[in-house]
Parts: C-alpha cells; structure tokens; sequence
C-alpha cells in the first residue's frame, strides 16, 4: 500500500487544471446515469424491486453467521474447495499458496474489487506471480501501472486517444490509430492468447447462494468465463457480504445489477458456478478485511448492503468532477467514501468531507443504502475521533462561536459584506478554497435582519 | 482460533439482533406485456439478432446463407450434425479456439433483457459459447418467460454445476463509452425464435 496519498480536495484540484477534460469525464458519468434512469424508468415496479432487494439483505446481515455456514456447506458438498481470511494479507498469502502448489507462475484475473482491495497484484508480483487483468478496462490501467478510477468502468477517466498510446507502446498497434474497434480488437487477440495458455484464473463474485453454495459472476466481455473455462484451477475471491439467501434471490439483483450500473437490461453473461468441471479445482476465498467491524457499526452496516453497481459514482457531482483516483481508494465515489474509514480512518478521513450531501446517491442506490446520511454521519464520528484536519476544526469552532450569539453572527456578516464589497481580494484568493472555479456572487446591500427591521419599522410608521 | 471460527464470531457478535423477514417476491414479474415482441426489442437493442423459424430446416438455410465462411462449426444437437461437429464435447477445451460458429439450444428464454439460460446439460463444454466467434441459440416460442422472477421459478432447485444467462454478444464500452461488439466472447448472437 502506498504511503502519503494526497488528500482528495488537493487530488481533485490537480484533476480540475483540465477544464476540458474534466467537463468531458462529467458528461460522459452524466450519460451513464441517463441511461440508468431510462432503465429503471422501463421497469414499473422499480421502486418494488429496490425495497425487495434492500429487505433481503437487510435478512442477510441479520443471519450472516448462519447463511455463510449455509453456504459453506453447500459449496463443499458441490467439490469446491473454501478458505477465509481475515484480512487482505491472508486473502493474497492463500492465493499465492494455490498459484505456487500448482507450480505456475502466471495467472489470468476477472474483474474483482476485493483483490483491488487487498493489492493482491502487487503482492503476487513481489512472488514473483504475473497477473494479467482480462477485463478491456482494467487490462488498459494495468498497463499503464494506475488503479482503476471506476468499480464498473475502470478507465473512464481515459480517452481513446490515452489507450490509443499505452496500446500503441505495449501491443504494437498503429500511431494515431484512435478507433475503439480497432483498440477493441488488438486486446482481444493479445488477450485471447492468455486465456489459453493460462493454468489457473481469478474471479471475482457478484452474489453468492446460501442454500445451493453456487456463486455467480456476471461480466459482457466474457472474460470470466473464458479464463476459468479454460483453466485448470478457478479462485473465486469473496467479501462475505455477497451472500444471498436462496437461489431465487438472484432474480431481484440481476433485474437492478445492470440497469443501475449503465442502464443495461442484464450483463451479457450471468455465469452461475456451482460445482468444478470435471478435472478442474475450484475455490472460493471468503474475506472479512473490516467487513465484521462494520456489521458492528449500527449507523454504517447498511453499506455492506452494496452490490458494486457504481450508480452513486455516475451520479455524484463532486465524483464527476474530481474522478476515481482523488479518492485513493480501491472503491472511489460515495459508497467508497463510507466504506473506506472503517478499513482505516486517519487514511480515509477526507473521504466523508468529499460530497455536497446532496443525496442523489442515496436515490440511485438499488439497494437502498442511506449513503449521503452515513458521509454526514462519518463526518461526526471523525471529527470526535480527532481525524479532522486542524484546520477544518479551527474553523468550525469559529463558526460555531458565531453562529451561537446573535450580536456576533451581526457584526460577522456586516464585516463579511463590506469586505466581500471593498477588499475582494481579501477573500478572492489562493488561500479561500471558495473561490477556486467558482465566481462568487456580488455581496447583497444589507442583511435579511436589516432588511425585515427596515419593513417592520416601515410598516408601523404607515398606521 | 482459526480464521474461520474468528470471522464467524466476531459476525455473530456484531451482527444485528432483530428479526429481519425475508420478503415475499410473489408481488414481483405481474407486469402484464406481448411477451414475444418485448423479447425481440430488447434483444436488437443490445446488439443480438432475432430469426423467426418454424422448424430445424430453417435454421440449416438461414446458417448456408448467414455462415458462409465459417469453417469449423459445432453444436450439441444431433439434429444439426449433418452441417456442424458433434464429436468435441470430451476433448480438450483449448482446441475449440478455432471455432467459427456455436449452435446450441437455450433451454428457456426472458423477455425483459432477452437472456437465454444455458447448463452444462446443453452446453456440451462450457467454454463453447463463450470461446466461438459467433454463437446462435435456437430457443422455442413458448419457452420465452416475461421476468427473471419467472426465469428462477422455472429454474427451481435444478441441480447443475454451471448455468449462464446469455444475452446478446460480448461487448465491451470501456474505450470512451464507445460500445464495441465482441471483447472476448462471441462477437455476434443470433436467436432462432421457433414455431
């Protein structure tokens, strides 16, 4: 893990230096958003649906120490192979052990947060372990040795022509060729050649079945499936909080997964794996990694409701506008803004401060989850924990001086006014983060105090 | 304590007390809607193609004249062997790289995302629709259901050790949202509606 990760207001101001850029990484989230609402909008009984899904795993927390042996059991008797790790250094140590014991030292990798999570790249890497991420998206950043910027579309803060260069470098493709066919069509034929010389292949899981022990991994490349169809040994790496109850579950979350993800009606595949093909080994890594402290925090548990879709990210003004890697976590935007000062609170405590509290993510969230309420709520938490910057204390206690006597929030605001009005540049200038990219509005002539005195006193002097 | 018996305890500990009843899914999927038209739509909407047949000779004619050039093409249904390989599903998946076209039966249908389920039972090798360059899936009119709440009802407690949705091409839009047909999958669907 890296050390010394800038804050996400100062990552996000060296992402605003690009005002181009960043107008077009907003429109294109905004389009992906648009196309989340005409599918839900297709659905009458969205809203239904959304409840439905939130109860269910609402059960599902209530009964996860029952449900996960359920699911245990389950998946042994069907010959897969179960491990759990407590944290992210064991989840990568019992990966590595199954790479090594087959005698390999490559490996072909499905999409999956939790192995972003716990940098299991890296780690395999430090062993001497290749890894090949087969997913267009993630096969492109990992190229370029960054993270992803997105859960769901891990190079979206990337422009053709950027995956035009690194392809160009890395595949050999034509200069200046910008055509997303024909990039498209150079990975698939790099990536088609790992896929069949691969032994062992990393998935993740999107739901895992309590009453059948199968899990299900949905992708529309197809990438998944081509590497754990193909390889001798299939790891399928969990945080525990993907159960659901019973098989027919599935329906309700497939039915919101994608719609609410990019406004699919489905991901081309929804591959249900339950028992090994024959010959094959088949495992699953069920990881806590903080997940159990935080079905302890009554006022944050709801976040492990999450199924990864990335609505709240396509959605967020302040994600929009500052992307995926301001947020120096493995999962950016508002839901990775709760879930990440429960793994580390010093490290992430920016992360809550990073929204408008606007609420829109809470709206789009198939599973309901009171996101902006937990960001408001973190924020209490951190500033009693001592997490907060110094100098966002000092202002707050000021603040909070003024706000409480009347005689000084008066004299505050005509002092405010006149300076805004006389000495702009007191105000307008590097040291006011309120100013950057922003034009503040003229300063009004009087209070709304003086203003209702004035009337007040107008109004008796007519009788 | 292992790390299992830690994690399971520390859940039961931190896990919330009250009693959280499942929901009842039976309010779900009663949207009434032409079931065959809503398939076909969504279906040309995220990039498949849907042939109206009557019977297996329709779909030999449309393959001569749709597959032209597709060399090597196999399939699970004894009816079809005549015009494609039947003899692969026990060799090694590997040599199925060179396959050019898939024809395979769905065992059922949605309407509302144009899904089709496939198992092991059909499949033959599971990498077969996935490792084709073209896959065509023949399913029956009557057996195209309205939701997924439906689509898992008729699934039930079947036992199988790999199912999958299929619906529509591989695709990826992971260059500037630019939708491109087949990532790694097969980079056309063609879906024989029959009878």
């Amino acid at each position: 893990m890296k050390e010394n990760t800038i804050d996400h207001s100062h990552a996000a101001s060296k992402f605003n230096k690009d005002v181009e850029r960043v107008n077009w990484h907003d429109e294109t989230l905004w389009f992906v958003r648009s196309k989340r609402d005409k599918a839900a909008h297709n659905i009458p009984e969205w809203e239904t649906l959304r409840e439905t899904a939130s109860n269910i795993k609402f059960n599902v927390l209530s009964n996860m120490h029952h449900y996960l042996q359920e699911f245990e059991a389950k998946a042994k008797e069907n010959g897969i192979i179960v491990h759990w790790a407590a944290d992210g250094d064991e989840h990568n140590k019992i990966v590595h052990s199954i790479i090594a014991k087959h005698g390999v030292t490559q490996m072909v990798k499905s999409k999956s947060m939790l192995t972003e999570e716990c940098h299991l790249n890296e780690y395999l890497a430090d062993n001497g372990i290749e890894v090949i991420d087969s997913d267009l998206g993630e096969f492109i950043v990992q190229l370029r040795k960054e993270p992803p910027s997105h859960i769901v579309l891990p190079a979206i803060h990337l422009k053709k022509e950027d995956v035009s260069n690194t392809f160009n470098e890395h595949l050999g493709t034509e200069k200046g060729n910008n055509d997303p066919q024909y990039l498209t069509e150079a990975a698939r034929k790099e990536l088609r050649d790992t896929f069949l010389t691969r032994k062992v292949a990393l998935t993740g899981v999107n739901f895992a079945v309590a009453e059948t022990g199968e899990f299900v991994v949905c992708t529309n490349e197809g990438n998944a499936d081509m590497g754990a169809h193909l390889a001798d040994v299939h790891i399928a790496c969990m945080g525990f909080e993907k159960l659901v109850p019973e098989r027919k579950h599935l329906g309700v979350f497939l039915r919101l997964l994608a719609r609410s993800a990019t406004g699919q009606p489905i991901t081309t595949f929804s591959s249900h794996f339950k028992k090994p093909r024959e010959g094959q080994e088949m495992h699953i890594v069920i990881v806590d990694n903080g997940r159990s402290t935080q079905l302890g925090r009554e006022e944050f548990r709801n976040s492990l409701k999450c199924i990864r879709c990335g609505a709240c990210m396509n959605t967020c003004p302040v994600y929009r506008r500052s992307g995926g890697h301001s947020y120096h976590n493995a999962v950016a935007g508002p839901i990775g803004s709760i879930l990440a000062p429960n793994l580390d609170m010093k490290k992430n405590a920016d992360l809550p401060f990073a929204s408008t509290l606007c609420g829109s993510c809470s709206n789009v969230c198939p599973v309901k989850i009171d996101i902006h309420d937990q960001l408001y709520k973190w924020r209490q938490v951190l500033v009693k924990e001592g997490y907060t910057p110094t100098s966002k204390t000092v202002a707050m206690k000021g603040m909070s001086a003024v706000l409480a006597n009347p005689t000084v929030f008066k004299i505050a605001g005509k002092a405010g006014r006149f300076v805004v009005k006389n000495m702009p540049f007191m105000v307008n200038n590097s040291m006011n983060a309120w100013y950057k990219q922003r034009e503040m509005p003229a300063a009004p002539e009087e209070s709304f105090r003086e203003w209702y005195a004035k009337k007040q006193k107008e109004a008796k002097d007519k009788k | 304590m292992s790390s299992r018996d830690s994690i399971l305890n520390k859940i039961k500990n931190n896990q919330p007390t009250e009693e959280n009843q499942l929901p009842n899914l039976s309010v779900l999927g009663l949207e009434k809607f032409d079931v065959i038209e809503t398939y076909k739509t969504v279906l040309k909407g995220i990039g498949g193609f849907c042939e109206e047949v009557n019977n297996i000779e329709e779909v030999k004619a449309y393959i001569a004249t749709h597959y032209p050039t597709a060399k090597r093409k196999i399939t699970t249904l004894p009816e079809l062997a005549d015009i494609a390989e039947t003899d692969w599903t026990t060799v090694d998946p590997h040599t199925l790289e060179d396959v050019d076209l898939n024809i395979v039966k769905a065992h059922f249908g949605v309407a509302e995302n144009s899904a089709l389920w496939v198992t092991d039972a059909i499949l033959g090798q599971r990498v077969s629709t996935f490792i084709t360059q073209y896959l065509a899936i023949i399913v029956n009119k009557k057996d195209i259901l309205p939701t997924m709440q439906q689509a898992y009802e008729r699934i039930g407690n079947l036992d199988y050790g790999f199912g999958t949705f299929i619906a529509g091409p591989s695709k990826t839009a992971d260059i500037e949202q630019s939708l491109v047909l087949g990532a790694h999958g097969a980079r056309g669907l063609t879906v024989f509606l029959m009878g």
